[in-house]
């Protein structure tokens, strides 16, 4: 069953066509990758997704229901959460505090009753408190809960807005490059990491991503950009043997040389 | 120095010792010498002292209860300098309070506010207008002034008044973004000062630049409020209230929203937070504590007019939060009183100090180098020392601190109902 359906969806800054006329369907409970060469388009096909860009044409449905116009905080409030190439931590609070802002829209404390200091929402605070450290444990960061974000190393932050994409409690989670400027341990806990979160967490995992062994190892469909337009998507083993990937990647004549 | 200063923190009741024999010490030199300016900042510092001690909140607030409702008016009751003093300290309690809400503003939601003295206008106007005869000229009912048991009801009517004008103004203004909003803001504060200015005729509300005189003072159980000693009371219950309210905020979801929208709007929206409801928000609850002391201040004064709310008010407000640390209240608290009392103290007493010697001919200073009209020059200095050496001000922001035991799941916690549980886990077991 396709959970996330996006049709014709095209996207134009001025002269500059950055997205032409995209169809994916994203299936539920699987991981799929988006892949391509830099300034392909991949960032701002998230952009879309999430409602930081509105598309100049074309669908999106989440479940069938169309996510198009929607601000970006409505369609977290929708079910789709994500994380960012350029990491945006929030980065002069700490890491259980980063974590507990994306859980703003499960928590109900109004003004009054945070200025009453009402016991339900001190009991709210408390539990949110709590599930802000199981979500740190769960991506292993617990350690650093009472660090300011930015004093963290950068595989932490990137964990970090795993972490944080996590609070929101998404049905999609959409992961920009989460292996950027990871040493090889690191992408490994990370492959696994993203792995189990799909297995635990009843989630639908889009991820972009540069690490071909990442993604050849967990993605089950793989979707291919480049300038703007896709050009193949289908398994793993499909896409490593594609002629035009392989052309979009290492120029023309390369598919041909190499075989 | 370091050592020491580790033995005292270590040792709570070495703390106690110092700050018991600083209160009493500074209790008795104002008590005694009445004209010291000296012994009355002195003992007012004694609450900063406080802050750096190790005791546990209820006990600070407890002390500082002492030293502000007992202590300090009656160490200051003792001669004719009395009222001046608590006039001092009923201005330090406004302006904490207004630096406090330009906090949420500016150090929490990170907008930049330059007009925020125009919702202490709207504050001090609302009760203006008709606590004096004023309102006779527009209102279709009603008999005016208002008497001054209705301050009481207007010190909530000036917050709700001020928060509202805080969310439509916010509307417009909240569509740009950095330096544009500290602009727009500018220009809204100009706007508003402007409008009562002007707003004599057609038909005449604020009586213009004449201003409204003859304020009705408050007035609880038959007793008129006329004296700052009287005044100080209220501004300090109002300001207790006030640093609660901000203090819970601050660590709640609606503070942990402003944060996350001054640390990136971007992400701040990922993470479901509504981002003009956020902001505007913080624009109405900074707004309301504003307004609030707006309604005290006009009848402090007795009179309320539009020179009261220039933009080197603002630029005060502003002078506040940034010395003291953006973003953090203990130190709004301590700029605001820093900066107040500079205005008020510090540069008067150099100003007729000066004046003195040059009637004496010692020295001769031209009045336009007097210290109380260098007023923006050293506000220039501070901005500009502090956003080269000390941006994040004299007490900076702190994030809370949590425990981990409290965070961890309960289960490993000696406690008698878990453990009563975990004995029915046996028993289903076996
Ligand atoms: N807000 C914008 N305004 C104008 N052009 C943009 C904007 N955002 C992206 N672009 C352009 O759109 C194209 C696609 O950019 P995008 O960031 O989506 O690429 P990408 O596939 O994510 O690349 P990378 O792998 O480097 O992250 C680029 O040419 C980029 O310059
Ligand atoms: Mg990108």
């Amino acid at each position: 069953m396709s959970i996330l359906t996006v049709k014709n969806l095209t996207k134009q800054f001025g002269g500059l066509v950055a997205n032409s006329n995209i169809d994916m369907e994203v299936q539920k409970g699987s991981i799929t990758a988006v892949i391509g060469p830099n300034g392909a388009g991949k960032t701002t096909f998230f952009n879309m997704v999430t409602g930081v860009y509105q598309p100049t044409s074309g669908e999106i449905l989440l479940n069938n229901e169309s996510i198009v116009g929607l601000k970006p905080h409505q369609v977290t409030k929708k079910g789709i959460a994500r994380t960012f190439q350029n990491i945006r931590l929030f980065g002069a609070i700490t890491v259980l505090e980063n974590v507990m802002v994306g859980m703003h829209n499960h928590l109900h404390g109004g003004l009054f009753g945070t200025i009453l200091n009402l016991p339900r929402v001190r009991k709210e605070e408390k539990e949110a408190r709590r599930e802000a450290y199981r979500l740190l444990e769960y991506v292993g960061l617990e350690s650093f809960f009472n660090e300011e974000a930015r004093n963290l190393p950068y595989g932490a932050q990137r964990k970090l807005e795993i972490a944080r994409a996590l609070a929101t409690k998404p049905k999609v989670l959409l992961l920009d490059e989460p292996a950027a400027g990871m040493n090889p341990k690191e992408t490994s806990e990370l492959t696994k990491l993203i792995y189990n979160m799909r297995e635990e967490l009843d989630l639908t995992i889009i991820l972009i991503e540069h690490d071909m062994k990442l993604v050849m190892e967990i993605s089950e469909h793989i979707v291919v950009l480049d300038h703007g337009e896709k050009i193949a998507e289908g398994t793993p083993d499909e896409i490593r043997n594609n002629e035009k990937v392989i052309e979009a990647y290492l120029g023309k004549g390369a598919a041909t040389t190499a075989s | 120095m370091k050592n020491w200063l580790h033995t005292i923190q270590q040792n709570k009741r070495l703390q106690a010792l110092i700050v018991g024999l600083y209160i009493v010490v500074t209790f008795f030199s104002l008590y005694l010498a009445q004209k010291s300016v000296v012994a009355f900042l002195l003992l007012l510092s004694s609450l900063l002292l406080l802050y750096f001690t190790t005791f546990s909140n209820r006990v600070k607030w407890l002390i500082g209860g002492l030293v502000m409702v007992v202590l300090l008016p009656l160490a200051a009751s003792q001669g004719e300098a009395y009222q001046s003093y608590m006039e001092v300290a009923t201005l330090v309690g406004i302006y904490i309070a207004m630096a406090l809400g330009l906090n949420i503003v500016v150090g929490m939601a990170g907008l930049l506010d330059l007009g925020f003295v125009a919702f202490f206008a709207l504050g001090a106007y609302t009760y203006g207008i008709f606590a004096t005869g004023q309102a006779n000229n527009f209102m279709p009912f009603g008999h005016y002034p208002l008497s001054g048991e209705s301050f009481w009801v207007f010190i909530f009517i000036g917050c709700f008044v001020a928060a509202l004008f805080g969310i439509l103004l916010g509307v417009p203004v909240l569509r740009v973004k950095g330096d544009y909003l500290a602009i727009v803001t500018l220009g809204f504060g100009e706007i508003i000062r402007i409008i009562f200015n002007n707003l004599d005729k057609p038909v005449n509300i604020t009586n213009g630049a004449m201003g409204l005189a003859s304020v009705q003072p408050p007035r609880l159980f038959g007793i008129d409020f006329m004296y700052p000693s009287q005044f100080y009371y209220i501004v300090l219950v109002i300001l207790i209230a006030v640093i609660f309210a901000v203090r819970r905020l601050e660590f709640s979801k609606i503070g942990r929203a402003w944060k996350a929208v001054r640390e990136n709007e971007i992400a701040a929206q990922a993470m479901g937070i509504h981002l003009v409801k956020t902001k505007l928000m913080a624009f109405a609850v900074g707004a309301s504590f504003s307004g609030m002391m707006g309604v005290v201040f006009a009848a402090k004064q007795t009179f309320v007019d539009p020179t009261s709310f220039t933009l080197l008010e603002s630029i005060t407000i502003l002078v506040m939060v940034i010395l003291g640390g953006m973003g953090s209240v203990p130190g709004v608290i301590l700029g605001a009183a820093l900066v107040t009392i500079l205005n008020l103290q510090v540069l008067t007493e150099l100003t007729n100090w000066l004046n003195q010697l040059s009637l004496n001919g010692v020295i001769s200073v031209p009045d336009a180098l007097s210290p109380a009209k260098m007023q923006r020059f050293i506000f220039g200095i501070i901005l500009i020392l502090f956003a080269l050496y000390r941006p994040q001000g004299l007490l900076p922001a702190k994030n809370p601190v949590f425990n981990e035991k409290e965070l961890k799941d309960t289960d490993k916690l000696v406690n008698a109902g878990v453990q009563k549980e975990a004995t029915q886990h046996v028993h289903l077991d076996s």
